[in-house]
């Protein structure tokens, strides 16, 4: 049994401590917005916040996200509001089939953190998630309205 | 959109317990009017529209929604002629099992070759013209006044000369009693207010918030996960397993054989599942595809360059004389490799099979395929399965070809009778089993005449035809007409743009034991680069420009060259680029739409970046433009993702990529600016999501030899060391 806090509420997970994080997330905990691509960190699709920081959970077991604050796609609007991200997302219609997107929201949303106004260059280097529609132009032009 | 997974949908509801307002109706007797309702109980005015007590319009969406945008798409094309409020739209998928039921009401569910609108456009809004007419009716019928007599607006009907005014959904129950118009007159697109609009997608705040369900997020009571290995040989077989070795393991439940290829466990969790499956001791009889590799292929394919006789796919003039009496012949050859779709989302599905019942979720291109597959696999009727479509996680053509994970969920879930089992593929099971962009190589052979005239051109094609494998009953006497795509002699389906007054274009058919499919843009992929290029290098051959050297022999073709003037001009062809930046150009009509490209390289070294391609299309019409500048710009991506990084190759008759560590795709930092001309011409349907794909490559690649006087012929370009900056 593992507690994992995500979206701040505490849940125990019992699973094998070397489960990858983003299948607890989904199987145990329920949460399916957090994508599989991959299962090697090369996607993107599976990212999380975790302590904040933009992370790929197939490559997270959950012995180490315990005690950590992790957040997912469900917990990035606060008190109902969506977080600028999203909303920038909205107004630029970005998604297409929209699987990678919670992923790509979610980095988007921690290299804002980071960086609230990040350059082009900034964005190329952060955001490396694999998106096969490839809605990279909206992607960019709404990082850039959210950063605004 | 809401997908319920366990909803019982029937196709009529008797009763109204759900029923909004206290609407007291549902009678379906058989004397007298029938309402078909949906399952909260609201009426159906046409199959297309359902219309609530709140005045929420649903309008059923027969294709499936992959990101191409056609489910706003068709929607706008219902909404237009139904004049609702468009705020009010939302939309549901009907079921396979629902449109057998109904003898194919909402006609097919196909959902790839750039059809979605073009095929249908006509039936989704004769649903919602008659729906329109209906609505009217009954409100006429109510005021006992003339239906000439009433307006409506939004949704909205109203009786000037008696100021009385009324709303769709307190007329929807008795226009749904009505009998529909045999055949409603359509608006003149020009008149179009929805329909031709960049409208917000219906799908997006969902999408952003993690609430879409795709079908790797279905959840049922008491569900399972599967996990699966098929023989890694094509057309190899299961020897034997050692289940006792991984029964013990957490969560296992069952170790199941899938057909006479697949070894699958069934356990409580995906990654419980799959866990157990690396454990699990599995021997193949591999088969006789086990002696293929890509050099067997390539050596096969290129002797069918040589042969005499090939499938002639379209002939003038005399290619042999032209060739003989030449002033000079100009010779090519080209390939094009295996490519995998890759789409986000791995192939899975959910089913729950009992001995009267088998039912599937699933993101699939083609619920109807689906269907059929869960009765072929389950042993039941059709008319006792059903297909619940989710969102897919991409298609590109992947889960249109094959329904070969619906097959496998519905044996799998046969082994444990009445627990829905959700299958899931690892990204490795998906490229090792995909149905891949086909393999050929190309042969282009010119004449010139001593004034640098072309008088002839043989293009021949040697290799894999999809069709002979997928779906064979298209075939022609032997001939893939596909395999065409951009090369034929007439029609606006995908003619080939050029007047050549001896040209023989022709195929020597050669099938791998590697399966082929439909992988967006399709055979109009490698045609496009095989012709392109070419005229580049014809172009160069007789020292003249790209453009001039195009429009000489696309006179007879105004609609090839419309576009193809649009993207020069815009682009500036002619004028002087940046410093150390260089441009290339491409045209082709596929899919029903013409297409072209100029793109803007600079070449450092081996790093190409990519800084702007320019691209006009002519769809005929547009419903949606926003819509259809993403899917060219998202077309790019996936064409130039090709072009740069993806190869299937093929090892002792398995695929030897594994993931995206090495079958990489384009990221954000190499997406140039794409500025796309959307100008629709009128008077035909052309597609949307697959014509722009192929001439990115071609456009790139002749900008990389502009800058660099390198013709790249076979691919992808990381083979000669490039690499996309």
């Amino acid at each position: 049994m593992a507690r994992l806090t995500i979206n701040g509420t505490a849940h125990d997970v019992d699973v094998d401590p070397n489960t990858p994080l983003l299948w607890a997330i989904r199987e145990n905990v329920g949460l399916t917005g957090t994508k599989y691509g991959c299962g090697i960190a090369q996607c993107g699709a599976c990212t999380v916040h975790i302590d904040g920081v933009a992370t790929r959970s197939c490559g997270v077991v959950v012995s180490d996200a315990v005690g950590k604050q992790i957040t997912t796609i469900e917990g990035l609007a606060t008190n109902g509001a969506l977080h600028k991200v999203q909303k920038a997302w909205i107004d630029h219609d970005v998604p297409q089939c929209g699987y990678c997107q919670s992923g790509m929201i979610m980095a988007v949303a921690a290299l804002l953190k980071e960086k609230p106004k990040p350059s082009d260059a900034d964005i190329d280097e952060a955001i490396t998630n694999i998106c096969r529609c490839g809605t990279f132009q909206q992607v960019r032009a709404a990082i850039h309205a959210a950063a605004a | 959109m809401n997908f319920v997974p366990n909803m019982n949908r029937r196709s009529f509801v008797v009763g109204a317990a759900a029923v909004g307002g206290g609407l007291a109706l549902g009678f379906d007797l058989p004397l007298g009017p029938q309402v078909v309702r949906a399952a909260d109980g609201s009426p159906e005015v046409t199959a297309w529209v359902v219309i609530r007590p709140d005045e929420t319009v649903v309008i059923r969406i027969a294709r499936s929604e992959m990101g191409q945008g056609t489910l706003t798409g068709l929607a706008q094309l219902v909404a237009e002629e139904l004049e609702c409020d468009w705020s009010k739209v939302t939309t549901e998928f009907p079921t396979p099992g629902e449109n057998l039921a109904r003898k194919r009401v909402w006609g097919d569910f196909f959902t790839a070759g750039s059809q979605g609108l073009r095929s249908s456009h006509e039936l989704v809004r004769k649903g919602g013209a008659a729906a329109r007419m209906m609505l009217i009716q009954a409100a006429a019928d109510q005021w006992k006044v003339l239906v000439a007599e009433c307006t409506v607006d939004k949704g909205v009907i109203a009786h000037k000369a008696s100021e009385r005014s009324t709303t769709y959904g307190k007329v929807a129950d008795a226009a749904a009693k009505l009998e529909p118009p045999k055949d409603p007159p359509l608006k003149d697109p020009k008149d179009w207010k929805i329909a031709g609009k960049p409208l917000k997608r219906l799908d997006t705040p969902d999408k952003v918030v993690g609430k879409t369900v795709y079908g790797i997020d279905i959840k049922l009571p008491g569900m399972l996960n599967a996990a699966i290995k098929d023989c890694p040989v094509f057309g190899g077989k299961v020897k034997s397993f050692d289940a006792a070795k991984v029964t013990g393991m957490p969560g296992v439940k069952k170790v199941v054989q899938v057909g006479d290829s697949g070894v699958a466990v069934v356990a409580d969790t995906w990654w419980q599942a799959k866990t157990a499956l690396e454990a699990l001791p599995i021997a193949w009889d591999e088969g006789e595809t086990a002696n293929t590799s890509s050099a067997t292929i390539a050596d096969w394919l290129k002797a069918g360059l040589d042969v005499e006789q090939a499938i002639v796919g379209n002939q003038q003039g005399d290619i042999k004389s032209a060739l003989a009496g030449a002033a000079r012949k100009v010779e090519a050859v080209y390939g094009y490799p295996y490519q995998n779709h890759a789409t986000m989302e791995p192939m899975n599905a959910t089913a729950r099979y009992t001995a009267d019942k088998c039912e599937v979720w699933c993101s699939t291109q083609n619920g109807e395929a689906a269907l059929a597959a869960a009765s072929e696999a389950s042993g039941l009727p059709a008319t006792k399965c059903e297909v619940y479509k989710t969102y897919l996680g991409g298609g590109f053509g992947r889960r249109a070809t094959s329904q070969d994970y619906v097959r496998q969920a519905v044996l799998i879930a046969k082994e444990m009778a009445g627990t829905p089992v959700k299958l899931l593929w690892t990204r490795e099971e998906d490229m090792a089993h995909g149905w891949y962009h086909p393999v050929t190589q190309c042969r282009m052979t010119a004449a010139l005449d001593a004034n640098n005239n072309v008088t002839g051109l043989h293009m021949r094609i040697s290799g894999q035809s999809i069709l002979a494998t997928v779906l064979p009953g298209r075939l022609q006497n032997g001939k893939d007409p596909a395999t065409f795509s951009g090369l034929n002699p007439t029609g606006a389906e995908a003619a080939f743009g050029y007047t050549i007054p001896n040209l023989l274009i022709d195929h020597s058919m050669r099938n791998p034991p590697i399966p082929p499919g439909f992988w967006r843009g399709v055979n109009i992929n490698h045609n496009a680069i095989y012709v392109e290029c070419f005229m580049d290098e014809l172009a160069q051959a007789v020292g003249q420009d790209a453009l001039e050297f195009r429009r000489k022999l696309m006179a007879d073709h105004p609609k090839h060259l419309a576009v193809l003037n649009a993207v020069a001009e815009k682009a500036g062809w002619g004028k002087p680029a940046a410093q150390g930046v260089f441009r290339g150009l491409a045209q082709a009509n596929s899919f029903g739409s013409f297409t072209a490209a100029c793109a803007e390289v600079s070449v450092k070294g081996n790093a190409v970046k990519i800084h702007r391609i320019v691209c006009a299309t002519d769809p005929g019409y547009a419903v949606n433009p926003a819509q259809v500048e993403r899917q060219v710009a998202g077309s790019f991506v996936y064409g130039l993702s090709a072009l740069f990084y993806q190869e299937c190759t093929v090892k002792a008759g398995r695929i030897e990529q594994e993931n995206f560590d090495n079958y990489d795709c384009m990221r954000l930092s190499g997406m140039p600016k794409v500025e796309t001309i959307v100008m629709p011409s009128g008077g035909f349907w052309g597609g949307v999501g697959e014509p722009t794909i192929a001439v990115a490559a071609p456009a790139v690649l002749n900008a990389i030899f502009a800058a660099t006087g390198k013709r790249f012929r076979t691919f992808p370009l990381k083979n000669h060391g490039m690499t996309l900056a």
